[in-house]
């Protein structure tokens, strides 16, 4: 798992029918990447719609919110309707779970992304990581401490 | 370069003051802060298991109400918020138990008329229409956040975030283990 000072494995994947992104292409903002196991399931379900809810705390620090699963577009699509949702979720579908791989956030043996959160700086490198007890939704909080360290204690 | 940067999570970053709805002893050695969300079936199922809670360690524990409305899924949660918070001061945990024993009426009509009934001189209808707590309970949503409220309820006991379940023995075991001896 990439832990702070490391750079952060590029990954292009899919986040809705034809549409794809790079982190590369992000470089200049934090991007915040929450993986999780599944769409629809109980614990994920709060993750992701917290998530929703503080958005705009995230967006006072300009940074990009992804969550990511090995789901497929369509279903992140009826996840994110049901929930309302309104940020990206990536698709780590195909080959599955290979990004999740990447980050050392994968349990081979379910088949399914871990609970595991990264805070990416501007220049690709990971600044906070964070794995996440299996079944204990993480919160935001660390995201936010994250954040504002980055940013010097100055949200803009 | 980056430095290694670690943080504590799910902490309560937010103390309990004079500010804070309280039900219970003052002096109870132990405090229980739920961050809930009025329209929420996990809180409404939890309501009355901390009561029970409240009963059964009367002198150990009091519990302290936040509001955690999450509005993008439960679109009654930030209106039934406003109507506690725009009980009278005597009168907020009543209006507290009226909405997790009404969860299914929090329609407007539903919330005015007990409004009305619950503060007959007509202020509370008014605060109401007025969202005059919106600040309040915003302010009570991202304290939650930055404490690490990961969905609703959850629960602070002596400021820790309690990650285990809120089965009635399970509430009691953790009000327990923070009880100075």
């Amino acid at each position: 798992m990439p832990q702070s000072g490391d750079k952060a494995p590029d990954f292009t994947l899919p986040f809705g029918p034809g549409e794809t992104v790079s982190l590369s292409s992000l470089r200049g903002r934090p991007v915040v990447l929450a993986f999780y196991p599944a769409d629809f399931s109980p614990v994920c379900s709060d993750q992701m719609a917290l998530y929703q809810a503080v958005k705009s705390e995230f967006d006072r620090y300009d940074a990009q919110l992804f969550g990511i699963s090995v789901d497929g577009v369509w279903c992140h699509r009826a996840f994110a309707d049901s929930r309302n949702l309104r940020f990206p979720l990536l698709s780590d579908f195909e080959p599955k779970g290979e990004v999740s791989r990447a980050y050392g956030s994968y349990d081979a043996e379910l088949g399914e992304s871990l609970r595991n959160l990264f805070v990416i700086d501007a220049s690709g490198t990971v600044f906070w990581s964070f794995a996440s007890p299996n079944g204990v939704n993480p919160g935001a909080d660390g995201i936010l401490s994250a954040l504002e360290a980055m940013s010097g204690g100055d949200a803009s | 370069m980056t430095t290694p940067f670690e943080i504590q999570t799910g902490r309560l970053t937010i103390p309990v003051g004079a500010g804070d709805h309280i039900r219970g002893s003052e002096s109870a050695p132990v405090t229980l802060v739920e961050y809930g969300d009025y329209q929420c079936p996990y809180c409404g199922a939890a309501y009355p298991i901390v009561e029970e809670l409240l009963r059964e360690r009367a002198d150990v524990v009091r519990l302290v109400f936040r509001n955690f409305p999450l509005s993008d899924i439960h679109p009654s949660a930030e209106p039934a918020a406003e109507f506690a918070e725009s009980a009278p001061p005597d009168r907020f945990w009543d209006a507290h138990d009226w909405l997790f024993t009404h969860q299914d009426r929090l329609d407007p009509p539903h919330l005015a008329s007990a409004a009305a009934e619950l503060d007959p001189s007509g202020q509370m209808v008014k605060s109401m229409a007025g969202r005059v707590f919106a600040d309040r309970i915003r302010h009570d949503f991202l304290g939650g956040v930055r404490s690490g409220v990961n969905g609703t309820p959850t629960f602070f006991v002596n400021g820790v975030r309690h990650d285990g379940g809120y089965e009635l023995s399970e509430l009691i075991a953790a009000v327990d283990a923070a009880r100075p001896m």
